[in-house]
């Protein structure tokens, strides 16, 4: 009878939690028999042994006791693709304000640390991982500095567990744009406000550096520096400890842009960049790293050619430039691998297009030591598919996630198994 | 004298740019997805005076365009059974019930997302009002000849008359939260209909009252009225904005108590829920590839919705309801094949045969057969691969989109007086709310007038 009890028990909370999916799972994996894609020679027979959240091993032949098997037999083993920036985890549902955390108040809060809002349980993220994006960049995006920017691993129960070992302070450049359609501003108000915006950024910034050498200043006592996290944390960015994520897209800001961190001595990467095209060989002289998209995007002027955002990317990796792919999505992060097979259509190859997803990233943030390829001793965040994984046809079998095995479930197929056949159906 | 010869020129002009409407091509050798007869390949087109007029291999035609398909795809031109381009006005969010208004008398032929639709190889899009009122303005089914300037031109002759519905959070917000009259919940949006119906139907009882006699006054003309006694009588067939399974439910049973059945529902986020009851009803579904989580009433769903639809037997599409989707319609109907396993055929039929046979169309588009409109995309790759890119976009024969052959900048007209060019900032979702275009302005003017 208590059997029974139990029993039930455990079919009620079955039925209360249909809606969410199983546990990872944790060990030693063994991935046989399959191929593995590396970034420089194709595809490559190999096994892959995965231990401590690691690559342990690369090799033909791997035998490990006690490791779970993994038959990867006719299919191949990508490393985990990387979102250059998102609203992943800090946005719920759209039309509902209160589920959104990436736009604080105020227009100048780099301090504002996007890694505290990450939300481990969005419902969003398991449908993100199963389309093989295994990391994403979450984005605060309100304001001159709406924060700063942290990058996490699609799977932990903390935002620190999926802290993946990059912080950058976004700075949104100011735009001598049109912000849509409904924007009816005179020519020369937008000239105005743009001549305001950069006098304040500029002041913005200059307090820092004031404030960078009073507390460099022999005589200063720590405790007599006022609170004031703002300008700490560009300081950082000044004292070169964080990258500056700056946001801008016209060409001509972009050239205005170029000037503006000429003369600074920082670490930056721009990203959006979505008229980057026209001006490639400028950001190529500068050297200057890329995170561009979404590659799915409209042309952002009437008069330009339909493509333009498709091969946006390709025009400015052809320049020279280390190129990033990112979606600036929330809900449909998962479409990452298709803007990079409209980026390989338009331009740019499977190879480079692959690598825009992958490797680039890990090394514009700093962390390809550890990040975006298959490579003895990196973290094991991979996928393994039945084919190339930009084709919307191809069906991704397993994740790996700093070496968890990740179910292939999510909402999306949750309720798929749930109606595909209705019972009841009619009666 | 004058006067007449200038009103016969006009007339001759007219006639002269009408007749460049349609042309006569031959496409060469291409694999030809007719998708209601399978895959022909080595096959040729020959379109004569923008119809359909051979589908065979090595057929001999003279004074025709060549296309030479070798290699290539030749697939009906991409149906659009949402979509908000071409049009300059797309909310009348002043009352619930706007069923007089026409998005067709707004028609924009200068809009460059027409050019760009074309771009990505769709012919033919639904124009449709927004979702702001339970019962919106009509819609237009246009064809997309990019270059004739005239706005009726655009129009698909002889398409039936469509009507947009809006069921959920868009009319409660628009008229419940912002103008505080009904209705402000699901309640209140199924009484907006059955209020409607009962008016139209009281009017229509009028009139035949003065027609076989009955009475002796005629009854008011009220266009409003008679709209929605067109919607009971058949005429027009109610594409319906809808999410949720319950507000779906809701409304077949208002359509069956008036004996209603054309109905396709849009969007309908949730149908795959009510699958079974949607087929026994015979409605119709155009939905998303993968959108959802915008707002709470898509919070619950799936990107599987297609393919639980159609694995269920509802004729269902995939539509854009937006200007950058419109663009890749067949990389979003190939989604479906990694959400729920479809076939080519299936996942094309989503985005040609069915928005054909959801707007009434599809005895003259939505497949490659003989006597069918010569709408047609050509695509290098398979059209649902994701490298596929369009070549040529053809409508009643006339290449509309070329590859090869067109400039960059495709506009019709350029504002001289625009200082700074309109670039605009890329934003997450600014396409999610196109169904609610115009209406904020008009929300805003209201609280000011309060």
């Amino acid at each position: 009878m208590r059997y029974l009890y139990i029993f039930s028990f455990i079919l009620l909370a079955s039925f209360c939690f249909g809606q969410q999916v199983q546990k990872p799972e944790s060990g030693i994996f063994l991935l046989k028999g399959g191929k593995i894609q590396t970034l420089d020679q194709g595809q490559v027979q190999a096994d892959v042994l995965i231990m401590d959240g690691r690559i342990k091993e690369i090799h033909n032949d791997i035998s490990h006791p006690g490791a779970k098997l993994i038959d990867c037999t006719d299919h191949v083993i990508y490393p985990g693709m990387i979102d250059g920036g998102t609203r992943l985890g800090l946005a719920e549902i759209g039309s509902i304000s209160l589920t959104q955390d990436h736009g604080e108040i105020g227009n100048f809060a780099p301090h504002l640390d996007a890694l505290t809002a990450v939300n481990p349980s969005s419902v969003n993220i398991p449908v993100t991982r199963v389309n093989g994006v295994t990391t994403s960049l979450a984005v605060p995006s309100r304001g001159r500095f709406p924060g700063t920017a942290a990058l996490i691993d699609l799977h932990g129960y903390t935002p620190e567990q999926m802290y993946a070992g990059f912080k950058g302070v976004v700075l949104n450049f100011p735009s001598t744009g049109r912000r849509g359609s409904w924007d009816r501003r005179s020519d020369e108000d937008i000239q105005k406000a743009d001549k305001k915006a950069k006098k304040e950024l500029n002041d913005f910034w200059k307090q820092a550096e004031l404030r960078k050498d009073i507390i460099n200043h022999p005589d200063a006592e720590e405790d007599a520096i006022d609170y004031n996290p703002q300008l700490d944390a560009l300081v950082s960015v000044i004292n070169k400890e964080t990258t500056l994520l700056l946001e801008v897209n016209r060409k001509s800001d972009i050239l205005t842009a170029l000037k503006w961190i000429r003369e600074k001595d920082i670490n930056v990467i721009f990203t959006g960049v979505s008229e980057g095209y026209l001006v490639a060989d400028s950001l190529a002289h500068y050297n200057i790293d890329v995170i561009t998209g979404p590659v799915l995007n409209n042309p952002g002027r009437s008069s330009d050619r339909y493509d333009v955002a498709y091969a946006n990317a390709s025009v400015m990796q052809k320049a020279g430039i280390k190129v990033a792919l990112r979606t600036n999505e929330s809900e449909n992060v998962r479409n990452l691998p298709f803007n990079a097979g409209f980026a390989a259509t338009y331009g740019m190859g499977y190879e480079e297009a692959l690598k825009a997803v992958t490797i680039n990233p890990a090394e514009i943030f700093g962390i390809d030591k550890d990040y975006g390829s298959i490579e003895q001793g990196k973290v094991a965040n991979l996928f393994v598919a039945d084919g190339d994984p930009f084709e919307t046809k191809t069906k991704i079998k397993y994740l790996f996630i700093r070496g968890w095995n990740i179910p292939m479930e999510s909402r999306h197929t949750l309720l798929y198994d749930e109606y595909l056949k209705r019972s009841p159906g009619i009666e | 004298m004058k006067q007449y010869i200038f009103t016969l020129f006009i007339l001759m002009l007219g006639s002269a740019i009408s007749a460049q409407e349609s042309g006569d091509i031959l496409i060469k050798n291409g694999t030809v997805i007719t998708v209601t007869n399978g895959d022909l390949k080595f096959t040729d087109v020959l379109i004569r005076n923008g119809k359909i007029e051979s589908i065979a291999k090595d057929i001999e035609a003279e004074n025709v365009e060549v296309i030479d398909a070798s290699g290539l795809y030749v697939m009906p031109g991409i149906i659009d059974a949402h979509s908000h381009i071409a049009i300059d006005a797309v909310n009348e969010g002043t009352n619930p019930v706007t069923a007089e208004v026409n998005v067709g008398d707004a028609l924009d032929p200068y809009d460059i997302n027409i050019y760009r639709a074309l771009a990505g190889g769709v012919t033919i899009s639904h124009a449709m009002h927004g979702s702001a009122n339970a019962i919106g303005g009509q819609c237009e089914t246009i064809k997309h000849r990019w270059g004739v300037k005239d706005p009726v031109a655009m129009r698909m002759e002889d398409a039936p008359r469509t009507i947009k519905f809006a069921l959920g959070e868009n009319p409660m917000r628009v008229h419940g939260e912002g103008r505080g009259i009904v209705p402000a919940t699901r309640m209140g949006v199924e009484q907006v209909f059955r209020n409607a119906f009962a008016e139209g139907k009281a009017y229509m009882k009028d009139w035949q009252d003065y027609k076989s006699g009955k009475t002796s006054v005629p009854p008011q003309y009220n266009l409003r009225k008679q709209t929605l006694a067109d919607i009971l009588t058949g005429d027009i067939i109610i594409h319906c904005h809808s999410y949720r399974a319950d507000e779906i439910l809701m409304l077949m049973n208002v359509l069956e108590d008036y004996g209603v059945d054309k109905i396709c529902f849009q969007h309908v986020n949730e149908g795959f829920k009510v699958a079974p009851e949607l087929a026994e009803f015979g409605a119709h579904a155009s939905v998303f590839s993968d959108w959802w989580a915008y707002k709470f009433e898509v919070y619950y769903s799936t990107a599987y919705n297609a393919a639980i639809l159609t694995e269920n037997g509802v004729v269902t599409s995939i539509n854009s309801d937006s200007r950058e989707l419109i663009r890749h319609l067949y990389h979003e109907a190939a989604k479906t094949q990694r959400y729920g396993d479809l076939s080519d055929n299936e996942a094309l039929s989503l985005i040609t045969i069915n928005p054909a046979i959801q707007l009434g169309i599809d005895k003259r588009v939505g497949s490659i057969e003989v006597g069918k409109d010569g709408d047609i995309a050509i695509f290098k790759n398979h059209p649902l691969s994701i490298y596929a890119v369009p070549q040529y976009t053809i409508v009643d024969g006339m290449v509309r989109f070329n590859i090869k052959d067109d400039a960059a900048d495709m506009r019709l007209e350029v504002n001289p007086e625009e200082q700074i060019p309109a670039f605009y900032e890329y934003r997450a979702h600014e396409e999610e709310d196109s169904c609610m275009q115009g209406v904020f302005e008009q929300l805003f003017l209201h609280n000011h007038q309060h």
